[in-house]
């Protein structure tokens, strides 16, 4: 059973631990071999950037006592108790370091747990490290990590996606069942596309914020990564929940979205297709699956009907000033003076001023500075109406384009990214283009609706995703219809994740010696 | 370009006001008194150790995020309504930026365009009981920067060796009130200065948001002078100076600005928009930074906070716990107990005001209440250095007190040495006077005995009584205190010897 372990779903792994098949100790070994095996070395896929053995299986080992002891205890253990997850290092936990792929927190570590990785560490999920991620979130690719690119399983001369590359590779490559993201314009759910994961960015305010180091406020969400919408429901559930440390938490009672992506029944829910998410700029494999995806739900009773969101085509260029104004603020933090990485300049007067220029210039890589001195223009004197003000009057009108919608359809639907994964180093010289790649996620940042990307087939062999749009608040409506057509896909045919060709561990593990 | 002449020699105060006229601004922040920080659950304390009451909120650590104290809204509200605003039902925070080590995230909390109050006024009381209105612009919420002491050079961050920082202040919650432009005050303008800022603090005070101690920074002035030439109602270029904090600094300072304005502007110079700091030992200002109004904060709505929504209800509630305008409190007693403008006037510079109502609702007069609170408890708070208040001398004590002397059981002076004795925990003055048998010596015998000593050791005194200069019986009454270890009654005394010279 070992060897075959990291092939299960969270939802397997939680069964077979309940009913005592496996320890958990023995699941954590499992994912740290897988991780040895793939993870390193030259050709290795480096989707962790700090893999914490001794906590992961100190939590398995406390799990595990637990169950052993049966009783009240064992009981009250959480479903997901002993199942490992990997944590994006963007997101803050004690004893671990948090480095935001970024030189400028290199080797820090958190005084403090995010919200979210208390209620993760109190589940007691064993938490198997820190996966990697485009520098501060800013990117589609994973190529901007200042500790080198993660690879996508499927093809490890291509991207896993971005900025959550290294949590969507490290779930497709079953080194851990689960994953936390976090979504500012698709990093959730690109490279959930792209890997053939699925990926969710819940309702702004249905999971907090607090300890994930911000990008964008208004637009920054964690959610969760796995390879099945029940198993990315379920760790939704476990991370959603109002917490008084974020003033943009909801206060809701946390929905049952586990049961509801176990819902199978689309006959009467009206699936709106955006009239601007498809067409120019969309492979044509991608369209295929797509249109392939509509005709299995309209086959299961679903009712197919297009909306028109004009707005939408100002919705990149509206994001691209609201995310850099947001972000050049948020990352003013990074000085030199706390905490993190602080440089002195070579020559001249050490004075504050020149101090946190040298760390900032040493510190943050390109794709940062270029957001940083876009935010910063933006929100100047004398332009911030015309760049910050009316790009918040275009998030207004998306925002009233998703209303109008949503009186038409009850969820909405398109192909997560235009392209399936693109090769490594393709876009890295041309800003504009992989900023394309999240035309069709970032609408919902903009807005604070959830969305889900589930996988919608193969396109060349790489993965495409299919993306649900539901109205804030109804996370379980995206759930339901992604949980449906994941069905729907995988009723004469194995899941896709299932068939990501084998990783040529020894090259891996000859490489990393 | 016009020379600026930043060195002409200030003009005399009254010449400054022959030729201009001033315009006063202020912009006074208020710290609060909340358990905690305004953005965070540390503790807002004042005087521990260094960056002890922080969090990773107020360090401005990564992924750390804000929430709204909602304590503070109340102060600001309360405050706001005192202040005669209009409260804002909605209004947002917002991030003032600007790179500065004693600001941890490099951007300060503070509303912008949104205040939580705004479109207010405050009658402020001048010397001579003149009531002049001085028009609020708004008052607003934000949060403090932390402390710099800046290592070697001159204590300021230019030319110092190295700087420390403490965040313990960083994030302390704040209300920057505004005044609009004061115009008219002319000559009374130093005067209206300080009046203004004493009335804020009473204000504050009253509300108990504040512990509204200057010396510590609870209040804080900056003061704005600009100068307009006679007849013009053209505002000159304003200096902004900073931290005037007591109230005699911002008189001295508004004054010296007014010369300084004057001077340059005579001497054909042109004013520098600029912060100015105030010295207090020269009393002058120096030059800081130049502003402009183009300074640009790069202001945006702070995104990890809500709109704090303030109901009309809950407005109407903090309004109905509003206390009595200070100014009006102070009309009401000054009346009811009958004090003269200047012992009135002494009583509200020394703080007792509090005190000696609850003195006099105790049942002491007015009178007796004045007496002790401005006398002898005024005078041992300042022998052992502490404020009159933290003696803890209750109105218990003194009506106790005043009532052995009514009884003529003590005089005043053993009143004194009592209260004393009470005070360092001997127990009530009853029991001290017994204890320690203090008891006035009304005994004719043993009073006797002392005049008859006294006389026999004074003749010239006895002498000069006897031939009916009554005043120097004083000069007996000494030595008989001194005979009976200062308890014998004077008025008895008195009429002893008066007796045994047989004069009236």
């Amino acid at each position: 059973m070992t060897a075959d372990m990291t092939r299960l779903t969270a939802v397997q792994m939680a069964e077979a631990l309940r009913v005592g098949e496996i320890t958990s100790v023995d699941l954590v070994r499992a994912h740290l071999d897988r991780i040895d095996a793939v993870d390193g070395g030259e050709a290795g896929l480096n989707a962790f950037l700090h893999v914490s053995r001794d906590e992961a299986l100190a939590t398995a080992e406390e799990v595990d006592a637990i169950r052993a002891a049966g009783g009240a205890e064992a009981e009250a253990l959480h479903p997901l108790a002993g199942v490992p997850i990997a944590i994006k290092d963007l997101i803050v936990t004690v004893g671990q370091p948090t480095t935001a792929g970024s030189k400028m927190l290199e080797d820090w570590m958190s005084p403090y747990d995010a919200t979210v990785v208390e209620r993760i560490r109190a589940a007691k999920l064993p938490i198997l490290g820190k996966t990697n991620l485009d520098e501060f979130a800013m990117g589609s690719s994973t190529e901007h990590s200042a500790y080198g690119v993660t690879r996508n399983p499927w093809d490890t001369d291509r991207i896993p996606g971005g900025s959550g590359g290294g949590s969507a590779a490290a779930v497709a490559a079953f080194e851990a069942p689960l994953a936390l993201g976090t979504d500012t314009g698709g990093s959730i759910r690109q490279p959930g596309a792209v890997t053939g994961t699925v990926g969710t960015k819940p309702t702004y305010g249905s999971v907090s914020r607090y300890g994930a180091i911000a990008m964008a406020s208004s637009l920054d969400q964690i959610g969760p990564v796995a390879r099945t919408t029940e198993d990315a429901a379920l760790l939704h559930e476990l991370i959603a929940g109002h917490d008084p440390k974020d003033s943009t938490s909801l206060p809701d009672e946390v929905p049952a979205f586990g049961e509801a992506a176990r819902t199978t029944d689309v006959s009467g829910l009206r699936i709106g297709v955006i009239k601007q998410l498809q067409g120019e700029g969309y492979q044509d494999g991608v369209l295929a699956r797509f249109q392939e995806s509509l005709d299995a739900l309209r086959e299961a009773g679903a009712e197919i009907v297009e909306v028109d969101c004009p707005s939408f085509e100002h919705a990149l260029s509206a994001y691209y000033l609201i995310m850099p104004s947001e972000a050049s603020s948020n990352l003013a933090r990074f000085d030199g003076v706390r905490y993190g990485a602080r440089v002195e300049p070579e020559d001249g007067p050490l004075t504050i001023e020149r101090v946190m220029g040298a760390t900032r210039a040493a510190g943050f890589g390109d794709e940062v500075k270029r957001r940083i001195i876009l935010g910063t223009y933006a929100l100047s004197a004398g332009y911030y109406d015309a760049y910050y003000g009316s790009a918040q009057k275009v998030r207004t009108l998306i925002q009233r384009d998703f209303a109008a919608a949503f009186e038409q359809a009850d969820v909405l639907i398109s192909p997560t990214a235009p392209t399936v994964a693109f090769p490594l180093g393709e876009k890295l010289d041309d800003p504009l283009a992989m900023y394309l790649n999240d035309v069709a996620t970032i609408p919902a940042n903009l807005a604070g609706i959830p969305g889900i990307s589930v996988p919608g087939g193969l396109s060349d062999g790489l993965p495409v995703g299919i993306q649900f749009l539901a109205p804030a608040r109804e996370d379980a409506r995206a759930y339901r219809a992604a949980g449906a057509l994941e069905t729907l896909l995988t009723a004469d045919a194995e899941p896709l994740w299932a068939q990501a060709p084998e990783l040529s561990t020894a090259a891996a593990q000859t490489a990393g010696e | 370009m016009t020379e600026t002449l930043p060195d002409a020699a200030p003009l005399s105060f009254q010449d400054a006001l022959e030729q201009f006229d001033p315009v006063l601004g202020f912009e006074v922040h208020v710290e609060l008194n909340t358990a905690t920080k305004m953005f965070s659950a540390a503790p807002n304390a004042f005087g521990d150790e260094p960056n002890t009451n922080v969090s990773p909120v107020c360090l401005g650590l990564p992924g750390a995020l804000p929430v709204v104290n909602e304590k503070a809204v109340e102060s600001a509200i309360r405050l706001g309504l005192a202040l005669n605003c209009s409260i804002a039902e909605s209004c947002r925070f917002a991030r003032k930026q600007y790179f500065y080590p004693d600001t941890p995230k490099n951007w300060q909390t503070s509303q912008y365009d949104e205040p939580i109050a705004h479109d207010g006024h405050l009658d402020v009381e001048l010397d001579d009981g003149e009531i002049f209105r001085v028009e609020i612009e708004r008052a607003h919420m934000e949060e403090d920067a932390g402390k710099l002491t800046h290592q070697g050079g001159s204590g300021r961050i230019q030319g110092a060796d190295s700087s420390l920082v403490d965040y313990n202040r960083a994030g302390v919650p704040l209300i920057e009130i505004v005044t609009k432009p004061i115009v008219g005050a002319g000559s009374r303008a130093p005067e209206i200065a300080r009046a203004y800022v004493s009335a804020v603090r009473d204000v504050v005070k009253a509300l108990d948001i504040s512990d509204a101690r200057m010396e510590r920074g609870n209040v804080r002035c900056d003061a704005n002078v600009s100068l307009m030439p006679k007849g013009s109602s053209t505002f000159g270029t304003r200096s902004e100076t900073k931290n005037v904090n007591s109230m005699r600094a911002v008189e001295h300072a508004v004054t010296f600005e007014i010369r300084r304005h004057a001077g340059v502007l005579t001497a054909g110079g042109s004013i520098v928009q600029e912060t100015r700091h105030w010295n207090e030992d020269t009393r002058t200002t120096s030059s800081g930074r130049p502003k402009s109004d183009a300074d640009d904060y790069r202001y945006f709505p702070e995104p990890d906070l809500v709109p704090i929504v303030s109901s009309p209800e809950w407005i109407e509630e903090l309004r109905s716990t509003l206390p009595e305008p200070p100014a009006e409190r102070r009309r009401r007693l000054r009346e009811a107990w009958g004090y003269s403008d200047a012992e009135f006037r002494d009583v509200v510079a020394a703080g007792l005001l509090d005190e000696i109502e609850e003195t006099v609702a105790s049942g002491a007069s007015p009178a007796t209440a004045r007496k002790w609170w401005m006398g002898e408890i005024s005078r041992l708070a300042n022998a052992r250095d502490v404020e009159p208040t933290a003696l803890g001398v209750q109105s218990a004590t003194i009506i106790e007190l005043s009532g052995l002397i009514d009884e003529g059981r003590i005089n005043d002076k053993i009143a004194r040495q009592v209260l004393e004795f009470h005070l360092d925990g001997e127990g009530s003055p009853a029991e001290i006077v017994s204890a320690r048998g203090l008891e006035v010596v009304s005994d004719d015998g043993a009073l006797t005995a002392a005049v008859e000593k006294a006389m026999a050791e004074n003749p010239d005194v006895v002498e000069k009584v006897a031939g009916g200069k009554l005043k120097a019986i004083g000069a007996l009454i000494g030595p008989v205190m001194k005979e009976t270890r200062g308890q014998a009654d004077a008025g008895k005394v008195r009429e002893i010897v008066m007796e045994k010279l047989g004069v009236s």
